[in-house]
């Protein structure tokens, strides 16, 4: 271990990119070249430092690691950074998305350039900044934060309905954050420390607990998304440009699952088990509801964004089954959607790019024209369905795993959704890449750039191969997993006793 | 008694510099005219930072002056401070304005030292006398600063509204003073709370009335909800760099001769007032919230945004806690940064034809004036209290008050109520960077603009990194008030 702040140099360095283009002079063409390879290497540089930080990574203990601490605010708010077996994928998968939205808007971004990467960059800090804090308030602040830059980015570079569609996403995301900032400082007020570890062993009572999580929910579920609260996803994410849905997608959304995790569970173990049943619930109706209104969509963005609603149903399934499957699915599935889903907006963005539609009528036949397009889709899409070998099979076994172990029920139901999650995928792909080629436009289409290839095989690489080995990405969170249901079981037989006692 | 006038002097001294800078500020201007507006607006700054030097310079202990009048404490620091630095910026702000706008009389400048000579004693009332007496030294200066313009109709519409309904609140002030000295005897605020700590039990109905009255009569001052309607009006008629003097530190000062007021003599009857201030925060959050969504000129969302602000600082006054009065102290102190900070932009607002206040003249700031959309974005994020930027933190600490205090749904009301004021603050982020540009405004816009802009603007961004001495500060002035 070095003396290095290696998680603030991991979190601030895309700042440091933006001061670079800040200072950026010149014309018009020059600058907005620079800007965008600036962008690059502060991505690519964070993503390398990220790498560092797993590879010095001890897996086989729960603790926190690479723990930072100054003091901030007051006591009892300070600037505590520092990730365990959870978070540190979280934030390498940021860190990984990043360069790919960078080169994915190489072209697809021409006008403000330097404020597109100036946004993208602030966005990293924030989301890697809401997986690296162990304090609740430093926590809220990136997960806030992240709002500003993403509501510019929607607004500014989005299609035609961004306005709405921004607004929507940054209004439905601060009311149920404002319920969450009220819990913290609820916390606050009755602990006297908003520091995340410290929480955990709060043991508060029962009843406060529900209001609390409640207040939890209000937040996380928005950003899971969970039905009901799923209506803004769609609209953002069809209204943001490419690069934006990638995040979106493969970042923002984790942010909930996260908070569950971090937050919900170790904090109010006897709420989380009180309310499982409306988590059940809600993610069964998610994940088929969502899925049937995933199969009628005209709009390839919609389509998967509906997906990942559905998709994301798993998650919170898994998570509160409060095993150590159906944990480690959520977590799992989690990652692997973020490959998964942001591949899939950057293949949508490909033929958008090229036709300006996204319209699934608009085209067929893609394979005649575009063979290694048609490839890569066809990774993603499987992957989507969940196929064995690609990583979003292991993330749906496990979480289903972890499901029947408690309701045989709840897991019949969440199962249709995977053939739901099939039929839609594959229906998608058979009317975007194959039929014959009859549209006049779509003959004169040119198959990936190099540039799209480089954006692409890291994906199909990792998608594959973490499907294939997912113990590269299990082994990582297994001890901090464990831990988490050990302390679970723990308060949660605390409470149990602390509750007759008063009887 | 001499080594007591010495005494007094020595704690007097920052309100003494003002006042008789002020009245040689006037000689020189009636002796020289108008031409000499900007050397005497100089002045002026310099007269606020050496009484802000002499404040500072004075420590924060805690001297009572004037027979038990005025006092001296860290409380009142603070708020001078704040006051200070907000009357400091203001007249620097409206220099190149009243040049060109055919406005530059010297009185302007003189008339802001009187009134901020007037908020000093406001926040060091220590009596309902020395209460009422610096409320009036400072209205009666603002409502002549609000007509400045005499050749305009809204001016001095503003400024004939301002002076109606502002009398109309003194005479509730003073009539709730007149009722809480005859059924208490004293106007001393010491005397009153060491009433209610012996007495400790009922206050009579009268002397409730005489608060309730004093309560208006402040909330007036603050342009609390249901006291806000003139807030609209003057904001809009009165000249910008007025305005933007308004926004700042008259409010800074009223609401912390508010705290003191309903605090330093009240506080054992806390449970009488709170539910008076529950409600006028609650209904100043809602009405700024829900009533500028829909207004069109700035300067009008900017005074619904006050009022709305004000509502938030209340709530740490609802509180009646030291924790409570700190949060109110960092909301003022933060709030009147974020203000000066976009009323200097909004006085950067001129296209070739004049000065435009619409909010629709923003359109595509980012591409015109990309640095200017840049400084307003944050102070607009700021204002809806979005994270990491100083905004939030304000929000953040009178909401802690609230919940320590068991104020659960004051708080959860509140935040709601900030996620509808986002909705309008993002509307002006919206046009500035959203929309087709319109008309671009006149390029320089000055060296002291810049400066204050900056200097604003990097408070607001840059807070969130050292959030410590501020918070601080406030401690120390809250806890005066508890003593």
């Amino acid at each position: 271990m070095s003396g290095w702040p290696l998680l603030s140099l991991v979190t601030f360095l895309p700042l440091v990119g933006v001061v670079f283009i800040l200072l950026i002079k010149g014309d018009k063409e020059a600058a907005d070249r620079n800007a965008r390879y600036t962008a690059l290497w502060a991505t690519l540089f964070t993503f390398v430092i990220s790498i560092g930080l797993w590879a010095s990574f001890d897996s086989s203990t729960a603790e926190f690691q690479f723990v930072e601490r100054l003091p901030w605010i007051a006591d009892g708010v300070a600037y505590h950074l520092g990730i365990d077996g959870i978070s540190l994928l979280f934030v390498i998968l940021t860190t990984f998305l990043m360069p790919i939205c960078v080169v994915a808007s190489w072209e697809a971004i021409d006008t403000r350039v330097r404020e597109y990467m100036i946004a993208l960059l602030v966005m990293e800090t924030m989301m890697i900044g809401v997986f690296c804090a162990l304090d609740f308030v430093l926590f809220y602040l990136f997960f806030e934060g992240g709002l500003i830059p993403m509501f510019l980015i929607i607004g500014v570079w989005g299609g035609a309905q961004r306005i709405y569609s921004t607004f929507k996403f940054f209004l439905y995301t601060l009311v149920g954050s404002v319920l969450l900032l009220v819990a913290v400082i609820y916390l606050y007020v009755e602990t006297g420390t908003t520091d995340v570890p410290a929480l955990m062993k709060a043991g508060l009572p029962s009843e406060v607990q529900r209001w609390l999580w409640l207040a939890f929910l209000a937040s996380f579920a928005v950003k899971v998304p969970m039905w009901p609260v799923h209506t803004w996803l769609p609209d953002a994410h069809v209204e943001a440009p490419t690069a934006g849905s990638v995040i979106l997608a493969g970042v923002l959304l984790k942010m909930g699952g996260y908070g569950f995790l971090r937050f919900s569970i170790p904090m109010l173990p006897d709420a989380s088990v009180y309310f499982a049943p409306l988590i059940f619930s809600l993610s069964v109706v998610a994940i088929i509801y969502t899925s049937l209104v995933a199969l009628m969509q005209e709009d390839m963005k919609k389509l998967i964004a509906y997906a990942s609603v559905a998709h994301m149903g798993f998650v919170t399934l898994g998570t509160f089954t409060f095993t150590q499957q159906g944990i480690e699915g959520g977590l799992f599935q989690m990652l692997s959607h973020g490959l998964i889903s942001g591949a899939l907006f950057l293949s949508v963005g490909v033929v958008y790019d090229r036709l300006h539609t996204r319209e699934i009528s608009r085209y067929g036949g893609l394979v005649h024209r575009m063979p290694m397009y048609a490839f890569v889709f066809m990774v993603f899409t499987l992957a989507n369905a969940g196929l064995p070998g690609t990583s979003g099979f292991v993330g749906e076994f496990l979480s289903l795993v972890g499901v029947f172990q408690i309701s045989s029920w709840v897991a019949l139901l969440a199962t249709t959704g995977i053939i739901l999650g099939a039929a839609y995928s594959l229906w998608l792909y058979r009317r975007v890449v194959f039929g014959p080629l009859t549209k006049s436009d779509l003959k004169t289409m040119l198959d990936l750039s190099p540039r799209e290839i480089a954006i692409f095989a890291p994906l199909v690489a990792t998608i594959v191969f973490f499907g294939v080995y997912p113990d590269a990405l299990l082994g990582a969170m297994h001890a901090s997993v464990e831990n988490l249901i050990l302390q679970h079981q723990a308060a949660l037989a605390q409470v149990r006793t602390a509750a007759l006692l008063t009887y | 008694m001499q080594t007591l006038l010495f005494g007094d002097i020595a704690t007097l001294a920052s309100e003494m510099v003002i006042a008789l800078a002020a009245m040689a500020l006037l000689m020189i201007g009636v002796f020289r005219g108008d031409r000499s507006t900007r050397l005497v607006a100089w002045l002026s700054v310099l007269t606020l930072a050496a009484a802000l030097a002499l404040l500072l310079d004075g420590g924060d202990s805690t001297t009572i002056a004037l027979r038990g009048m005025f006092v001296a404490d860290p409380f009142a620091l603070f708020a001078k401070v704040v006051v200070l630095l907000g009357s400091a910026f203001a007249i620097v702000l409206s220099m190149a304005y009243i040049e060109r706008e055919g406005m530059a009389r010297f009185e302007y400048p003189v008339l802001i030292l009187f009134a901020t000579l007037g908020m000093m004693m406001m926040v060091s009332a220590n009596n309902l006398m020395a209460l009422y007496l610096g409320v009036e030294l400072q209205s009666l200066a603002l409502y002549v600063v609000a007509a400045l313009r005499r050749d305009s109709l809204r001016s001095t519409e503003a400024g004939l509204k301002y002076f109606v309904l502002g009398a109309l609140s003194s005479g509730m002030l003073l009539y709730g003073c007149s009722l809480i000295y005859g059924f208490t005897g004293t106007t001393s605020f010491e005397s009153l709370s060491a009433l209610f700590l012996d007495r400790g039990a009922q206050p009579s109905l009268g002397l409730l009335i005489g608060l309730v009255f004093l309560i208006s009569g402040l909330a007036f001052k603050v342009s609390a909800v249901p006291f806000h309607m003139w807030a609209p009006d003057v904001y809009e008629g009165a000249p910008t760099p007025v305005t933007a003097f308004f926004a700042v530190a008259p409010k800074v000062a009223a609401m912390a001769l508010f705290l003191r007021a309903v605090i330093a003599p009240f506080i054992e009857l806390v449970g009488q007032w709170q539910q008076i201030i529950v409600f006028i925060a609650i209904a100043s959050m809602l009405l700024g919230a829900f009533a500028a969504i829909h207004q069109t000129n700035i300067k009008r969302l900017m005074a619904y945004s006050s009022i709305g602000h004000m509502g938030y600082a209340l709530v740490g006054l609802a509180a009646g806690t030291p924790e409570g009065v700190r949060g109110v102290l960092v909301y003022l102190a933060i709030y009147a940064a974020m203000n000066v900070g976009a009323f200097a932009l909004i006085l950067t607002m001129r296209q070739k034809g004049g000065m435009v206040e619409g909010i629709s003249d923003l359109a595509g700031l980012s591409r015109t004036h990309p640095f200017r959309a840049g400084f307003f974005a944050i102070f607009m994020f700021s204002l809806a209290g979005i994270p990491p930027l100083a905004g939030f933190f304000a929000k953040f600490y009178v909401f802690i008050a609230a919940v320590n205090a068991g104020l659960y749904a004051l708080a959860v009301i509140g935040v709601l109520a900030s996620v509808v004021g986002a909705y309008y603050y993002l509307r002006i982020v919206k046009i500035m960077y959203f929309d087709a540009p319109t008309e671009p405004f006149v390029r320089p816009i000055g060296g002291e603009m810049t400066v204050i802009v900056g200097l604003t603007g990097a408070f607001t961004l840059l807070y969130v990194f050292y959030p410590a001495p501020l918070i601080a500060a406030a401690q120390t002035a809250a806890q005066a008030l508890f003593r």
